[in-house]
This record gives C-alpha cells, sequence and structure tokens, in this order.
C-alpha cells in the first residue's frame, strides 16, 4: 500500500504541512503555538526525507530523521525553559509583547 | 696599546652607570671618588697611549680598532670603532686632563646641592660622550657623541630645573644645537650618497679621505658648508651663538667644562678631522674664516657692556671660538687645536675662578657689587690674573703663542681682512678681559654689609685645580714656540701626520679672490714670508694688547667716572650693546613668533578642523547610517523568522528558476 502512493505526493504533503508551519510561526502571537508550528516544520521535513529515503531505497535519510527528532527534543524543552523565566520576567508569552532587542 | 684605545671613552661611561644606578644611596664622597676616578683612568690610558706616541715615528702614530659592527647592509657597514691619531690624543688628553681637574672642583663646590650623584651622572655621561666624538672612527659615531654632548649640555644647562630661567636655558640650547645638527646630519648623508655614487658606501674617515678626490668640487663644497652648519651651532658661531650666553645658568663648573674647555670646541675639533675635505673648497674655507672672525669681533664687542660675570666670560669664549675658527679657515688646522688646547686651560681656569668668586660672595653675579676682591681672595685673584694674562695675549703666557700664531697664519695666508678684525678683536678682549679682572678684583668694594661679612677663599678642593690650571695656562703655550722666536712649534710639528706640513701658503693664491681689501694689500704680499715681518705683526699684537689693558685701566681703576660719561654720551649705541644688539629679540620676532604662528595654524587648522574632522567624520558618517539601519531591528522574533523565510525563498526561488530561464 505504502508502495502504491506516488513519492510526489508525499512531497506535496510535506510541503503543505511546511508552509502551514511557516504561516504559522509568523503569524501567531503566543510563543507556544509558535513551537508548535516549528515542530510541524521540522515533521514536514522529516517526511520529506523519510520519503526521499524511501524511493531511494536508501538509509540515510532515517538516519537524518533521528538526529532531527533528538534535536526537536531537546529544542523543546530548552525553549519551554526559556519560556517560563520570559513569562515569570514580563508576564506573557506573546511574542509581540517581547521586544527587548529593539535597536 | 692599539688593543686598549676603547678603555678611554669606557670608563667614564662605566663611572656614568655606577653614579647613575647606586648614586642616590651611597653617600656624597663615594659619587664624587666614582666620578673623578672614572675621568682619571681615562686620562692614564690617554697619557700612556700619548707617550707611546712620541716613541713611534709620526707616520706610525695612528691607533685603529673596530669592536664590533654596527649597522650592516649590503657592501656597507659601520663598526663602533675608535681611532686615535695625533689629533683624538690630543683632545682626548684635554678632555680628560682638564674634565679631571673640573670634577675635582665640582666636588667642593656642588657639596651641598641635592642634586650631588644626579650632577656627576651627567658629567661622567658627558665625558663619555666627548670622547666618543673624538676617539670615533666613522662620521656616524662621531655623530652620536655630537648629539651626546648636546643632550648632557642641555641636562646640565637646566639642572636646577626649578628654576624656570634655567630649564628655558636648556630648551633654547638643545633647538638651536638642533638647527645646526640637522646641517651636519644632511652632511653626513650628502657625502655618504656622493661617494656611493662611485661605488664607495663608508662613513670611516680612513676611507673618506683617499677617495675624497672622487667627489667633485662643488659637491664637496655643499658638504663641507653643511658640516659648517652643525660647527656654528655645536660652537656657538653666527648666526646659531644665542643658545651659549643663556648656558651660563647652568652650575659654574658645567659652563667651565662643557661651555668653555670642550664641548663647544667639537666644530673646531670637527673640521680639523675633516681638513681633507676643508682644504679642497677654498670657498667654505673662506666662510669659515669670515664667519669666525665676524663671531670673534661681534661676541667681544658685546662682553664690553655685560655686568654678569659668565656673560663675559660666555661672550669671551664665542668671541674665542672664533679666533679658532679664523685658524682652521685659513687652512692652519694645527694651530687652532693649539688655541683650542690653551683656550682649555685659561677659559676652564676663568670659569672656575668666577665660581670661586660666587662661592665668596654668597652666589653674587654682579660686576656692579663686587670689586676689591684682591686681598679677600688671594688665590683665585693670582689664578685668574694668570688667566687674563694668558687670554690678553702677553708675552710667555700660552695665549700670546696660540693667539699670535692664528693672526700670523691669518696674514700670511693672505686673508688681510680677517686678520685685521682678529687684530683688532684681540685688543678687545685685553680691555674686556681687564675690565672684568679691575671691576671684580680692585677698587673698594661695593657688596653689601652682610655679603662682604662672608667673603672667604674656597677649600682647598677649589683651589688645587685653579692652580694647576693656572700652571698650564702660564706653561702650556711653549709646546707650540713659533720658530721665529727660537722654538721649533713642536705642537705642529706633533701634528703633522694628520694635517701635512703646513699649508696655508697654499691657499694664500685662492683667498685674494674673494678679498677685495687684500688686493689692495697685494703689493705688501711679496712680504709674506720674511721673518721680519712676523715679528713686527707680533709686536703689534702685544701692542694692541697692552692698549686694551691700559685703556682698562683708565676706565675702571684710574678714572671710575669715565665709563659714566662714556655711556652717558653714547647711550644710544650702549643700550644697544648691553642688550646684545637685540639678537634674541629679532630672531624671537623673525623666527619663534613665526614658527609660533605655523604652529598655531597647524593646530587650530589642519589638527583641530581637519585631521579631527576625517575622524569625527567617520564616526558621524557610521551613526549616520546606523540610526536608519536599525530600524530593521525591531525586536519582534516573528519579523526576524519572516525575513529568514522570506531569504530562503529568494533563493531557492532563484536556483529552481535558474535553470528555466
Amino acid at each position: 500500500m505504502f508502495s502504491d502512493i506516488p513519492y510526489n505526493l508525499y512531497l506535496a504533503l510535506s510541503g503543505i504541512l511546511f508552509t502551514i508551519g511557516a504561516i504559522g510561526a509568523i503569524t501567531r502571537r503566543n510563543a507556544i503555538i509558535v513551537f508548535m508550528c516549528i515542530e510541524l516544520m521540522l515533521n514536514a521535513v522529516n517526511l520529506a526525507f523519510i520519503a526521499s529515503g524511501k524511493m531511494l531505497s536508501s538509509m540515510d535519510g532515517t538516519i537524518f530523521v533521528f538526529f532531527i527528532m533528538t534535536v526537536a527534543a531537546v529544542e523543546a524543552a530548552v525553549g519551554l525553559a526559556i519560556f517560563v523565566m520570559v513569562f515569570r520576567l514580563k508576564q506573557t508569552i506573546n511574542v509581540d509583547e517581547i521586544n527587548l532587542l529593539k535597536g | 696599546m692599539a688593543d686598549y684605545i676603547w678603555l678611554i671613552p669606557v670608563f667614564p661611561a662605566i663611572g656614568f652607570i655606577i653614579n647613575g644606578l647606586l648614586g642616590g644611596k651611597t653617600s656624597k664622597t663615594f659619587v664624587a671618588w666614582v666620578a673623578c676616578l672614572a675621568i682619571f683612568l681615562s686620562f692614564l690610558v690617554s697619557a700612556a697611549i700619548f707617550y707611546e706616541f712620541l716613541h713611534l715615528p709620526p707616520a706610525t702614530r695612528i691607533f685603529e680598532k673596530d669592536i664590533f659592527d654596527w649597522i650592516t647592509s649590503g657592501e656597507f657597514s659601520v663598526p663602533i670603532g675608535f681611532r686615535i691619531d695625533a689629533l683624538s690624543i690630543i683632545m682626548c688628553l684635554v678632555v680628560t686632563g682638564v674634565g679631571l681637574l673640573i670634577h675635582v672642583y665640582s666636588a667642593g663646590y656642588m657639596h651641598d646641592d641635592p642634586g650631588f650623584p644626579r650632577y656627576f651622572t651627567y658629567l661622567n655621561l658627558f665625558v663619555f660622550m666627548m670622547l666618543l666624538l673624538v676617539t670615533g672612527n666613522n662620521l656616524l659615531l662621531m655623530f652620536v657623541g655630537w648629539e651626546g654632548v648636546g643632550l648632557c649640555s642641555y641636562l646640565l644647562i637646566g639642572f636646577w630645573y626649578e628654576k624656570d630661567s634655567a630649564s628655558n636655558a636648556g630648551k633654547k640650547a638643545f633647538i638651536v644645537n638642533r638647527i645646526g645638527d640637522y646641517g651636519f646630519l644632511l652632511g653626513i648623508l650628502l657625502l655618504f650618497v656622493s661617494l656611493g655614487s662611485h661605488g664607495i658606501w663608508t662613513l670611516k674617515f680612513s676611507e673618506i679621505q683617499p677617495n675624497a678626490h672622487l667627489l667633485s668640487a662643488s659637491v664637496v663644497t655643499v658638504i663641507t658648508l653643511l658640516f659648517f652648519a652643525g660647527a656654528t651651532g655645536k660652537s656657538a658661531q653666527i648666526p646659531l651663538y644665542v643658545w651659549l650666553p643663556d648656558a651660563m645658568e647652568g652650575p659654574t663648573p658645567v659652563s667651565s667644562l662643557i661651555h668653555a674647555a670642550t664641548m663647544v670646541t667639537a666644530g673646531v675639533y670637527m673640521i680639523a678631522r675633516l681638513n681633507f675635505l676643508y682644504s679642497m673648497s677654498p670657498d667654505t674655507m673662506f666662510a669659515v674664516a669670515l664667519i669666525g672672525a665676524l663671531t670673534a669681533m661681534f661676541a667681544a664687542s658685546i662682553g664690553f657692556a655685560q655686568y654678569d660675570i659668565k656673560r663675559v666670560l660666555a661672550y669671551s669664549t664665542i668671541s674665542q671660538l672664533g679666533f679658532m675658527f679664523v685658524a682652521v679657515g685659513v687652512g692652519a688646522y694645527a694651530t687652532g687645536i693649539f688655541h683650542l688646547m690653551t683656550h682649555a686651560f685659561f677659559k676652564g681656569l676663568l670659569f672656575l675662578g668666577a665660581g670661586s668668586v660666587m662661592h665668596a660672595m654668597s652666589g653674587e653675579l654682579d660686576m656692579r657689587n663686587m670689586g676689591g676682591l684682591r686681598k679677600k681672595i688671594p688665590i683665585t685673584y693670582g689664578t685668574f690674573f694668570i688667566a687674563c694674562m694668558a687670554i690678553a695675549g702677553i708675552p710667555g703666557f700660552s695665549g700670546f703663542f696660540s693667539k699670535d700664531e692664528i693672526l700670523w697664519k691669518a696674514f700670511s695666508s693672505g686673508y688681510m681682512l680677517i686678520w685685521l678684525i682678529a687684530a683688532i678683536t684681540a685688543g678687545m678682549t685685553a680691555f674686556y678681559m681687564f675690565r672684568l679682572l679691575f671691576s671684580t678684583f680692585h677698587g673698594h668694594c661695593r657688596a653689601s654689609e652682610e655679603v662682604k661679612h662672608h667673603i672667604h677663599e674656597s677649600p682647598k678642593i677649589m683651589t688645587i685645580p685653579l692652580m694647576i690650571l693656572a700652571f698650564l695656562s702660564l706653561v702650556g703655550g711653549y709646546v707650540g714656540v713659533p720658530h721665529i722666536l727660537g722654538g721649533e712649534n713642536r705642537f705642529e710639528k706633533f701634528l703633522e701626520p694628520v694635517f701635512g706640513p703646513a699649508r696655508h701658503t697654499a691657499s694664500a693664491a685662492s683667498a685674494g679672490n674673494f678679498d677685495i681689501i687684500s688686493k689692495a694689500w697685494a703689493g705688501e704680499g711679496a712680504a709674506h714670508s720674511s721673518s721680519s715681518l712676523e715679528l713686527n705683526l707680533m709686536i703689534l699684537s702685544v701692542v694692541i694688547a697692552f692698549i686694551g689693558i691700559y685703556l682698562a685701566y683708565l676706565f675702571y681703576i684710574k678714572k671710575p667716572d669715565l665709563p659714566k660719561q662714556f655711556v652717558e654720551k653714547f647711550s644710544g649705541f650702549y643700550h644697544t650693546v648691553h642688550n646684545k644688539y637685540f639678537v634674541d629679540e629679532i630672531y624671537f620676532t623673525l623666527f619663534v613668533r613665526s614658527l609660533l604662528g605655523i604652529g598655531r595654524f597647524l593646530l587650530r587648522v589642519v589638527d583641530e578642523r581637519i585631521i579631527d574632522g576625517i575622524v569625527n567624520g567617520t564616526g558621524y558618517l557610521m551613526r549616520g547610517i546606523g540610526s536608519i539601519i536599525r530600524r530593521i531591528e525591531t525586536g519582534y522574533v516573528q519579523g526576524y523568522a519572516f525575513g529568514m523565510i522570506l531569504g530562503a525563498i529568494i533563493v531557492v526561488g532563484y536556483l529552481i528558476l535558474k535553470p528555466i530561464m
């Protein structure tokens, strides 16, 4: 069944997911939602890797996915910790209210 | 012995290091002993070499030794090397001999000064540099000594730096010297380049001399004139003499050692050392002789109207240096060095005597407040009197032989104008020196009661050097008794290996071209070499000297009112002379003020506007650009993310579309 689906459709799904993630990351105000959107983008990339690996009969794509998932997990841990600290400081995690780096 | 000649300058250098490092922590006795011993050892080595010279045939009286290479570049190398020949050894003996006496004197004179160790440190450094100057075997090493003595002169003039006048005088001396040194340095470079264009890259005297004939006459004239510019600075000749009178702000023994006996004679030594170059350029020789003669007369006339005892001596030094330049200018190098030596004795003595007078008079320098010191400080008076006789040129004293020799050489070379100026100046010298002697030591005492009460003879440590120098002033001339008086002129003969046989007659022909008056005297020229003429001239100059002394006697002892009447009658002229012909004021207006103006322009316009403008402008530009670009930095994370995505889209879009387009 898996092999019935054409490769292009995997890539199209990956592209759609990535775009949804990117638009969400840019437009949403809540930092946690932004974070979830970034996870969505990462997983879109993972899907593209897996599909490519399958098509090319190579394990390389799968290995990449393992690394990306590990990094994503680490990122989630660190990112959430940062949000906690930011919330303590600013009483909000709305990204449009956090502009300490304004030049 | 040649292997040990470097010891001469090294001893004072060791003394300098010991006193410089330990002087502040040890006793004054230790400092004085170290300093004097260093000079004494140098003197011993010099004397040993001199003794050895006397036992060598004249042609082999030259020791040269390179210690190590200092600068090497391709074919060119400058060694740290020393050269002792008849000329250097005489300079070494004068510097270390007179230097030693002045060191000993200083130990007494400076005893209560808190800067005692510093004083002796500088003094030893000075002797080291001076010996480097006279023993270096190349121009560059000579230049190091040349600059070194200038530095020491600056340090010692400004020794009492807490006094404004002293520190200003030090700066003036240094700056005026630098002007001359610039000429000297240019001369060295021009000589180096001109010889180099013939493939001879060297600065060693022993290599320049045999190759000097390669240089064209005009180049040699420029080189020697540039060197002479250096000499006018160091040896206080017109137009750069202005620093020497101000240099009297330093301690008196310093004036004696540096500004009378040794350093100021460096210019004369330099010309004598480079005699082979000077002899190639009659134009320069004439310029040297003329400047010397003019300086001699000019400075002597200023000496008439000064009341500061040290300033009279300073102008006298300038005047006597002028005599030396007359001698070397007419080609009588040995005579110039002869006068340099006798002058070191009697002028060193005069300054030390002045120091002794100051010591007695509680630091008083104005002759108007002195008088009648003859009985109170008899040793100072006696030695001072001998020195005055010597400088005035009274027969039998050292100055007579050397000064008369100069006059004769000038006359017999055909430089009539210069001879005339020098002969008149000799009379003027006798006048102002005896004016000084009479108003200081004779008549009644014009000092205040308090000062009068303190007048006392100086301690032995000061009077013994005075007596030794007096002895030398008395007999120093007998090494150069001319043939006409039955002598052998051994001094000139000793220097013959350096200067060659007396050359003054050779330049006689060329002299006539420049000297209008000499043409008028051409008829007399035929009788040049006749010995009766020499004798007559000698008698004439003695008569002139006695007239000078008699006038001084008339003015300052017999009729003390005469000077006052004279001043009233010629008040304008007197005022001009008393103020040193306003030369300092003229220089100040012409050079100092215009340089200050240029400096102010450079500061206000070039530095503050242009340079600062460029630097600040760069800053302002960056700030302007920044104020525009900072608007991109909104601080919103999503804005940055959008930028990244946009960039990624552009890059990816470009890569996708590139194959299509």
